[in-house]
């Protein structure tokens, strides 16, 4: 924590747009916002991973003409958080995919999208 | 009271969970021994000058394969879920388009696509891939559907292109297994010179496959979704 770069402030950003997915799920009434939250958390853990394999002062992991093949150990940053974000948003395009269309068939049903109007599986 | 005096326990618990991450988080200055090895021996095995792509598509094509299955479960359990009945479909009354809207659709949709082909194309090279081109000729056709809400969209091609591309997907694996060292291995093809795009073996076409697989289980939602507008 002594020496703050770059990679503590994407963390930072990162961790507060978790929090803020998480209040938002918590607390919000309407559906769609809930949704929202989910695709906020989503991203903030993205913003995270990516800045866990930052390396002060390299580059992106392609090797062109600003990276040296024989030596890009030492210039690129790591390759293989960026492969797992990769993944990670897909599925969470997919997440979001269906929970979007649960929110429409349970709009199609009862013609609205507070929650406190889906009293079926409360006790 | 008591449950937002909750909701805040738990947000602060979260907190104070991260804040600990936060403080023990070392800043790198070198690679770990996986990374590095990617990184050195990567451009000789693999031959791809996006090291991104070459940990997705060969080291780890497996987890790809099962990414992309994830990917048509839920496009199409949101197809299963999102069924419109013939019965049910009545014509709507939408509020008619601007005219903006309309012409600029018909002129960046062609646009966009092309766009899309080139980003997976060129995905072993720059920034990119199968996946960011998919959503982009996914986003080319949300704007069809926003300057024409009425367009009526074909499934039986976007079926063909999916199962099509699926399957030459797993297909290029096997013959990996068969020429060359195992499932996805890209070597079934010369690798070529490095940094030219017909380089780094079966990588782009493996990519093109998976980008018109992408580009059409997207494209699947966006259309099962504006279908049920139709209802009531």
């Amino acid at each position: 924590m002594e020496n703050f770069g770059l990679e503590h402030i994407t963390l930072i950003t990162g961790i507060l747009v978790i929090l803020v997915g998480l209040w938002g799920v918590l607390t919000q009434k309407n559906i769609i916002k809930m949704i929202i939250g989910f695709a906020l958390f989503d991203t903030g853990i993205h913003v995270v991973m990516v800045s866990i394999g930052y390396v002060r002062g390299n580059t992106a992991p392609i090797l062109d003409e600003a990276v040296n093949a024989k030596n890009a150990a030492q210039e690129i940053v790591d390759p293989l958080p960026q492969a797992l974000v990769l993944t990670a948003i897909v599925i969470g395009i997919g997440i979001t995919a269906l929970m979007l269309a649960y929110a429409i068939k349970l709009y199609q049903k009862k013609k609205t999208l507070e929650i406190h109007n889906f009293k079926d599986l409360k006790w | 009271m008591v449950k937002k005096t909750f909701i805040f326990l738990v947000l602060v618990g979260f907190a104070a969970m991260l804040l600990s991450f936060i403080m023990n988080f070392g800043d790198n200055t070198a690679l770990n021994d996986l990374a590095s090895r990617y990184a050195s021996q990567g451009p000789e095995e693999v031959g791809a000058a996006n090291l991104v792509t070459a940990v997705i598509v060969t080291y780890r094509g497996l987890d790809t394969l099962g990414e992309v299955t994830i990917l048509f479960l839920s496009a199409s359990i949101i197809g299963f879920f999102l069924k419109v009945q013939a019965k049910d479909m009545k014509e709507r009354s939408i509020r008619k388009t601007s005219e903006i809207l309309r012409t600029a659709s018909k002129v960046l949709t062609p646009a966009i696509m092309l766009l899309g082909v080139y980003v997976f194309i060129n995905g072993h090279l720059t920034p990119g891939g199968g996946f960011q081109g998919g959503a982009i000729i996914a986003s080319g056709l949300v704007l069809m559907l926003l300057g024409n809400p009425n367009l009526q969209v074909n499934h039986k091609i976007i079926y063909i292109t999916e199962s099509i591309s699926g399957f030459a997907f797993v297909f290029i694996g096997i013959l990996g297994i068969i020429l060359a060292g195992g499932f996805l291995d890209n070597s079934i093809l010369p690798l070529g010179t490095f940094g030219k795009i017909l380089s780094a073996g079966a990588i782009p076409i493996i990519y093109i496959f998976i980008g018109l697989k992408v580009g059409s289980e997207l494209s699947n939602i966006v259309s099962n979704m504006q279908e049920t507008q139709k209802e009531d």
